[in-house]
């Protein structure tokens, strides 16, 4: 009972939050939303006993993700709404529902169809960030290091593309190159 | 009694949330937003998964996605501050480079 | 034993792929030597698995599977025993001397490398052809040995006619090759398998209309590479080739595979007599057919081909017969003799600058004396006098016609002898006596290398004594093939080489009395009969207005209207619908990522309906 309640309040939250992200002009709200949505979602992931995505949710969505956006908000001049002039209202909302659909029932299909069987079980008795802990550094220690080569990478590039000046974009010193 | 198919419509409904949002708007801060719905969506699935099936595989690629997330917006964010700084927008209209 | 069969067969192969290496570059004796050496050591091999054969022992080896699928099962097998052993010895004796004399010959020619080259991918194809254990390895080597032939005689393409002859040759065979395709096809419906072994074990049990069919499929193939009637015009034009190639391929070994193929088959054309018999008759036709052209003809090499066509003639007559080892020696004979008459020509080519006509020869013999008197061998022992080697062969080839009971076809090979005996010494007095006609045309002739002279010693010495093997050969390869018993009386034999030999001897002596008192008059050369010879009955006139201009036509045809009214046209069609295409779908490309992003979106929903709807094999 419990749960029910749990799941349709966040359910309801969370998809509000989230209309609000696509449907509102006000970049700041939008913003604002998306971080509450994500705090929001963290709700799930608690309910689904998997209290380690649920931390780590919150730290790095809203912790780090949303300040970052933050700092790009902050950067750009977002009291000037975008003039936004959309095409094809029907063809959007037809496509995105059907894309959605389509992906539920691809996603459903081997569920029902075929008892799907646990590769890696839950042991009883052990929690889940020991669970979380003991697959990620032995059956996926592999793919865990090259996600953090690919975070280091990532935010190399961060740093280096938005510390490059005006007139030193890979475009300008070409044209400068060719000019003279 | 909250089922596995209740998770997966939400999931459902949060894509198909994120998709209108990539489609429909033209601010390309608004594109990154839409993204991150996109990825949290089928977060909710995987997780959802891997819970009804005792299996923490899905868990563990929540975890992968959300590294990917994050990685995805050092970039996208380097690169919307290089475009903003050359043409003083973040309109996506005002992308037309490629235009064939 | 194994080992000798491999090194046998591959010996020449690995020359020819050295000397590939070679053949973009200057002239390189190193190449010839090499080949040589291996074609040699080929030979020598061969010789060991003659003796050990002699012995008693058959060698049977699977090499490894060549191609397994489904029910097909063709295995790379080679067979050496008593008929193929002989062929081995024979080609691989004749290719060394030959490749030995080209040394010599090809000395001043810049495709000297690639010559060597092709002589010994042609020895190897034919390895193939004579010791596969399947019909289908033969039919690989015949097609080695077409191709190779093919090279040969466009080996000097910049001649507009040596390529033209190349592509004859080529084609006709191809020609008959289809029949020879069509008659393996039908071996392997009513068979399962190609291999000899099986195939003629159970060829008895077939009905005699399918036996006879594939009998006369392979004879067609036969017929085409033997160059018979009427696929022999190919032969002729071949000539345009080097004089060591007419010698090895168009006269010693690869015009021969034809005979080889129907003492091969000997235990499916020995059920059918009948076809036996076409083949006996076409034979005999040939063989005064092409002697009778030999006749006029002025040209040294053409002499020579047609008398190798009228020798093929006798072949066949042998092989439809049933006397299929009389058919494999005087296959046998014939190459040694042949070979040798034609390196002969070879040298007088060399000597006289490339000359062929051989009315502007003649004394030649005070000039080149070892040439002479290696022709003069040739020639009696291509006339079959004794004790030559064609006396022994030739005369069974006509005892074995009289004793069947062939009368009209002995009596044809008996024409057929006397027109060899005169077109034989002919040409010798021509070229060889009477007047120093090539004096007032300008030539300086000279002898040849001597070593080349030494080469050709081997092939003088077996025209003169190899028909002394005739008993020890009969005995050697009726062991596997069947024999043939002469009915007549002995007497009669005896009557009948007695009447031919003194027929042939006869032809001989008048022929040199005649051409020493000046030869016949002009005036004969206005004659019908010496016109429709010395024009080969017209017959390449015939396929020309028959055969090619209507296909030219239709060519034309094809190609004007077909070709480019139709295909051409679909061809165009694909590609401006592909255009247009392309032209509307371009504005698909705004630049703007959302309508990119639609796009995309509108892919993955397609994409998706495709993995939920479709369904293969619902």
């Amino acid at each position: 009972m419990f749960e029910a309640i749990a799941f349709y309040t966040f359910s309801i939250l969370v998809i509000g939050m989230f209309g609000i992200v696509v449907f509102s002009k006000n970049a700041l709200y939008s913003m604002s939303a998306l971080a509450g949505g994500m705090i929001f979602i963290s709700g799930f992931f608690f309910l689904l006993d998997a209290e380690f995505l649920g931390v780590v949710q919150i730290v790095v969505y809203t912790g780090a993700i949303m300040a970052v956006y933050g700092f790009g908000m902050m950067f750009f001049d977002t009291t000037r709404d975008i003039k936004e002039n959309i095409k094809f209202k029907k063809i959007i909302y037809t496509l995105a529902l059907l894309s959605a659909i389509f992906t539920i029932f691809i996603l459903m299909a081997p569920v029902y169809s075929v008892r799907v069987e646990a590769l890696y079980p839950a042991i009883k008795d052990v929690g889940n960030i020991q669970m979380v802990g003991l697959l990620l550094f032995t059956k996926y220690l592999v793919p865990f290091e090259l996600a953090a080569i690919m975070l280091l990478v990532a935010m190399i590039a961060g740093i280096v593309l938005v510390k490059v000046k005006m007139e030193e974009t890979p475009t300008n010193i070409e044209v400068a190159k060719g000019g003279k | 009694m909250i089922t596995l198919t209740h998770y997966l419509v939400l999931s459902g409904i949060l894509f198909s949330l994120g998709i209108v949002g990539v489609l429909r708007r033209k601010n390309l801060l608004m594109l990154f937003f839409s993204t991150e719905i996109l990825l949290n969506a089928v977060n909710i699935g995987f997780t959802a998964v891997s819970k009804y099936y005792g299996d923490l595989s899905g868990q563990i690629f929540s975890f992968f996605i959300i590294a990917i997330a994050a990685s995805e917006v050092a970039v996208g964010l380097g690169l919307l501050v290089l475009w903003y700084k050359r043409s003083g927008t973040v309109d996506l209209d005002s992308l037309q480079m490629m235009k064939g | 034993m194994e080992k000798y069969l491999f090194v046998a067969l591959f010996a020449p192969l690995v020359g020819s792929l050295f000397s590939l290496l070679f053949t973009a570059k200057e002239k390189n004796t190193i190449t010839a030597i090499v080949t040589s050496a291996l074609l040699l050591l080929s030979f020598v091999s061969s010789l060991t698995l003659l003796v050990s054969i002699h012995d008693g022992l058959t060698l049977h080896v699977k090499m490894m599977d060549w191609i397994s699928a489904g029910n097909l099962n063709l295995p790379f097998g080679f067979i050496v025993d008593n008929v193929s052993v002989i062929m081995m010895v024979t080609v691989t004796l004749v290719s060394t001397v030959v490749n030995v004399y080209s040394m010599g010959y090809m000395g001043h020619d810049k495709g000297y490398n690639r010559f060597f080259t092709y002589i010994s991918a042609f020895v190897f194809s034919m390895l193939i052809l004579v010791m596969s254990d399947n019909f289908v390895g033969l039919f690989i080597g015949w097609e080695g040995v077409g191709l190779c032939s093919y090279l040969l005689i466009g080996f000097w393409y910049e001649k507009e006619s040596a390529s033209w002859a190349g592509n004859e040759a080529f084609i006709m065979n191809r020609v008959a090759d289809l029949g020879m395709l069509m008659g393996l096809f039908l071996i392997y419906w009513q068979f399962g398998t190609f291999e000899y072994d099986k195939v003629f074990a159970h060829v008895g049990s077939l009905n005699p209309a399918i036996v006879t069919s594939i009998g006369l499929l392979l004879f067609i193939g036969a017929m085409g590479k033997s160059a018979q009637f009427p696929f022999h015009t190919w032969l002729a034009d071949a000539m345009e080739g080097p004089t060591p190639v007419s010698a090895l391929i168009h006269a010693a070994t690869m015009v021969t595979a034809g005979v080889y193929l129907v003492i091969r088959a000997s235990a499916l054309f020995s059920l059918i007599p009948e076809v036996g018999h076409i083949i006996a008759t076409l034979g005999a036709f040939v063989a005064v057919f092409a002697a009778s052209m030999a006749l006029v003809n002025r040209d040294l090499k053409r002499i020579i081909a047609y008398s190798t066509l009228s020798q093929l003639g006798y072949m066949f007559v042998a092989a439809g017969l049933g006397a299929y080892w009389i058919a494999l020696f005087h296959l046998m004979t014939h190459a040694f003799f042949k070979s040798l008459l034609f390196l002969g020509a070879g040298n007088i080519m060399h000597a006289m600058d490339d000359e062929l006509d051989i009315k502007k020869m003649g004394g030649l013999f005070g000039i080149m004396p070892y040439t002479a008197t290696l022709m003069a061998v040739a020639s009696v022992a291509l006339c079959g006098v004794y004790p030559f080697a064609g006396f022994f062969s030739k005369d069974m080839i006509l005892a074995a016609a009289f004793n069947g009971g062939n009368f009209y076809i002995w009596f044809a090979l008996f024409i057929g002898a006397g027109m060899t005996a005169f077109y034989s010494f002919r040409l010798i007095m021509l070229v060889f006596f009477g007047d120093k006609v090539h004096k007032k045309l300008g030539f300086h002739p000279h002898e040849t290398y001597p070593f080349v002279l030494w080469a050709l010693l081997p092939l003088g010495i077996l025209s003169t004594v190899a028909g002394f093997f005739e008993k020890p050969f009969e005995e050697f390869v009726t062991e596997i093939l069947s024999k043939y018993e002469i009915t007549i009386p002995h007497a009669t034999e005896l009557g009948l080489i007695f009447l031919t030999s003194a027929f042939v001897i006869l032809v001989i002596v008048a022929t040199i009395y005649k051409y020493n008192k000046g030869g016949f008059s002009k005036q004969l050369e206005n004659m019908p009969i010496y016109l429709l010879l010395k024009n080969q009955y017209y017959i390449p006139k015939i396929y020309e207005e028959v055969i090619f201009k209507p296909y030219y036509r239709l060519s034309t045809f094809a190609w004007k209207q077909i070709d480019v009214k139709i295909i051409d046209f679909i061809v165009d069609l694909i590609a401006k619908t592909l255009y247009i295409l392309g032209q509307k779908s371009r504005k698909m490309q705004s630049g703007n990522l959302s309508d990119m992003l639609r796009w995309m979106v509108v892919g993955i929903v397609a994409l998706l309906a495709l993995a939920i709807f479709y369904r293969p094999g619902m």
